[in-house]
């Protein structure tokens, strides 16, 4: 628990910003079913609610039909949720297993599954997407975590074999082999911790490819139209001309829904770098000496010199604060 | 001799969450022209941070609390008054690095660039501080090469292709690219083996003989600074303890913490004996230490060590008479901060 929160407490706050709205998602995307009000396929006849303004009744309005669109909403993160981190644990899975296979095992192995590697690398992947799930018999969810998950492991293949090949050659790898470690154990507590923030962000950037992509293909109607995403809302919403009616409440909370997950993801990944190296955030920004900043590439600071330039009141308020407790005088000079 | 880099009163602090570790207090050291001054101690014991402080290479959370350096490099003084690296703006540092002050790193397999050729970093070097035209530069990379006993053949190879010896001698001929007056050499031939040690050295006196720059020696080894160094500095937990020439360090050490450094490695010639360690280790640096640090550890240690003042003075006693017999005229220079004075220092070296 401890480290937990202290590793809370060392996460910059553009990473605590992102983790706390990616986790207020994913928390929707848990309970967020149980609270939906109505059932979100239900078509309420009631006249008042064809294209109905948000109320006390329906939060967010209702569709042409006059389904919710709150309920549509809760269900539909969940959805969405669901499969981009399915495809981020299968694709970073596949790419980890790729990458450290290939740079570990070296000579041919490397060479095939470098090959392979490259040639998914170039397949452009939206119009892929669109003819295998256009000629996929059973458009759904699975189909659609599979095929994302086939075509988003390779970026992080590469990645993680690069910096494998790296680490492979490092002492320590040596002397493990050495010592007659199998390679299965080198692999699993050598090499992989070692890529741990590495795995992080190839994950958090693959959840972000899987969320934009599915909402696209989604978009574009290549998957199940009956279920509930945040990708069919904006296919309604869209075929159904809610912009075009000024139907708002329709397309603005699915849209801002996604661009949500997204900038969180991206605020975490920014995060999670320097958490993995210890030194990045070390020798990041200004340091605070006697109240100036100091930048890493300045010269060594000169106490007598920090607090010389300083006004009668600038010293006076500084003697307030906690930073203050920290100072000295030089040995021989006079209190401040 | 005429002094060109005097440290005096410096203090540095890292300036951490559980107060102010004093890494170096208040140390007086000056280093003449053409002088190899060795400043010697055991890890922690601040020496790198003296000289980086000193040169004000250190980053923060190192914050100098006290002290003045003055340089008196003949290029930038013009004979005048010295100038003080600590008063002195970002800008003027860069023109006095390097060109004036340069430093050998401590591991030569870190400090080069393992993608760029030798040629590459060298020309980075000289491009960097002399502004020579590309080939002017080149030739005088070639020289360096030639200075430092590499053939010159090996400007395109990388680093990897050079052995350590190699490798550390590349770093000694790129510190005197701008032919400097004062190099600054952190451990220098730690990672190698005494052999190619020995012939670095020799080839470090030789060029400091022709060239005539003064070196800042920085080493855990007081063995070799008692063949290399003119004079010779013991640090511990942030202070001097003594300062003096080698011969008067090797001969007539004033400092217990001297002895028990001169006793933990075997003499060449004279009577074998035991050697011994120092028991117990260095104090908390964040703790204000009154007196001499040292006095904890010490076995000849009074009640007055606990408050002596450190500021060094003339080594007195029989022991300094013999030195001043003995070596030459310069031991007024044997400093040192010890209130005691040790009795019977045995011929031949044998420290009792």
């Amino acid at each position: 628990m401890s480290t937990l929160a202290n590793l809370w407490r060392n996460l910059p706050l553009k990473a605590k910003i992102g983790a706390a709205l990616f986790g207020f998602f994913v928390l929707v995307a848990i309970i967020g079913p149980e609270f939906s009000p109505y059932d979100p396929s239900y078509a309420n006849p009631d006249p008042n609610l064809l294209m109905g303004h948000p109320s006390a009744q329906h939060l967010l309005g209702t569709t042409q039909t006059g389904q919710d669109i709150f309920s549509q909403m809760l269900i539909g993160i969940r959805l969405t949720m669901e499969l981009a981190l399915l495809v981020g644990v299968i694709a970073t899975a596949l790419s980890v297993l790729v990458g450290v296979t290939s740079a570990f095992l070296g000579g041919v192995w490397d060479e095939v599954l470098s090959v392979v590697t490259n040639v998914f690398l170039v397949i452009p992947a939206l119009p892929l997407l669109i003819l295998l799930l256009g000629y996929l018999p059973q458009k759904g969810q699975w189909s659609t975590i599979i095929v994302l998950s086939a075509l988003g492991w390779p970026w992080g293949a590469r990645v993680v074999r690069a910096q494998t090949l790296m680490i492979r050659n490092r002492d320590f790898v040596a002397a493990a082999r050495e010592s007659g470690e199998k390679s299965w154990r080198i692999i699993t507590l050598d090499i992989i911790p070692n890529e741990i923030s590495l795995i992080a962000a190839s994950f958090v950037n693959t959840v972000l490819y899987a969320i934009g992509t599915s909402v696209a293909l989604a978009f574009v109607g290549l998957t199940n139209l009956n279920s509930w995403s945040l990708g069919t809302i904006l296919y309604w919403s869209q075929s159904q001309q809610a912009l075009q009616l000024g139907a708002w409440w329709w397309f603005v909370p699915p849209g801002l829904a996604v661009a949500l997950i997204g900038t969180s993801l991206v605020l975490l990944n920014t995060g999670i770098d320097e958490l993995g190296s210890p030194r990045l955030r070390a020798s990041r920004g200004a340091a605070k000496i006697a109240g100036r900043r100091i930048w890493p590439t300045d010269p060594t600071p000169v106490l007598a010199q920090l607090t010389a330039g300083r006004g009668r009141l600038a010293v006076f308020l500084h003697s307030f604060s906690r930073g203050s407790l920290l100072d000295e005088t030089p040995a021989g000079g006079e209190l401040l | 001799m005429s002094p060109i880099l005097e440290i005096s009163d410096l203090s540095v602090a890292y300036r951490t969450q559980g107060g102010d570790v004093r890494a170096v207090e208040q140390v007086n050291l000056t280093l003449n022209v053409g002088e190899v001054v060795g400043l010697c101690g055991e890890s922690g014991s601040g020496k790198s941070t003296l000289a980086y402080g000193a040169t004000r290479l250190l980053r923060p959370p190192a914050l100098i609390t006290s002290g003045s350096v003055r340089y008196r490099g003949r290029r930038i003084t013009g004979g005048g008054d010295p100038v003080d690296l600590l008063t002195m703006s970002h800008r003027e540092l860069r023109k006095m690095r390097w060109r004036e002050i340069a430093i050998v790193f401590q591991s030569a397999m870190n400090a080069l660039n393992p993608v760029l050729r030798v040629q590459d970093q060298l020309l980075d070097a000289i491009q960097a501080h002399l502004r020579l035209p590309r080939d002017e530069a080149r030739d005088k990379a070639a020289t360096l090469l030639d200075l430092v006993g590499i053939s010159r053949n090996r400007l395109r190879s990388y680093p990897h292709e050079l052995s350590g010896g190699m490798r550390q001698r590349v770093m000694i001929a790129m510190a005197l690219a701008a032919d400097p007056e004062v190099v600054i050499m952190d451990e220098p031939t730690t990672a190698l083996d005494v052999v190619v040690q020995r012939d670095i050295l020799a080839q470090i006196v030789e060029l400091k003989e022709t060239l005539g720059f003064a070196i800042l020696f920085i080493t855990h080894d007081l063995s070799l600074l008692l063949e290399l160094a003119d004079r010779i500095a013991v640090m511990y937990a942030g202070r001097l303890l003594e300062t003096g020439t080698s011969d008067a360090i090797m001969r007539t050490p004033a400092h217990p913490y001297t002895r028990g450094l001169l006793n933990s490695f075997p003499s060449l010639r004279g009577a074998r004996r035991e050697l011994a360690g120092i028991p117990g280790s260095p104090p908390d640096l964040r703790d204000p230490l009154a007196g001499c640090p040292f006095a904890p550890r010490c076995t000849h240690a009074i009640a007055a060590c606990a408050e002596v003042d450190m500021s060094l003075a003339p080594v007195t006693g029989a022991a300094a008479n013999r030195a001043v017999g003995t070596v030459s005229a310069n031991t007024v220079s044997h400093l040192t901060a010890c209130p005691i004075v040790i009795p019977e220092v045995s011929q031949e070296g044998v420290l009792s």
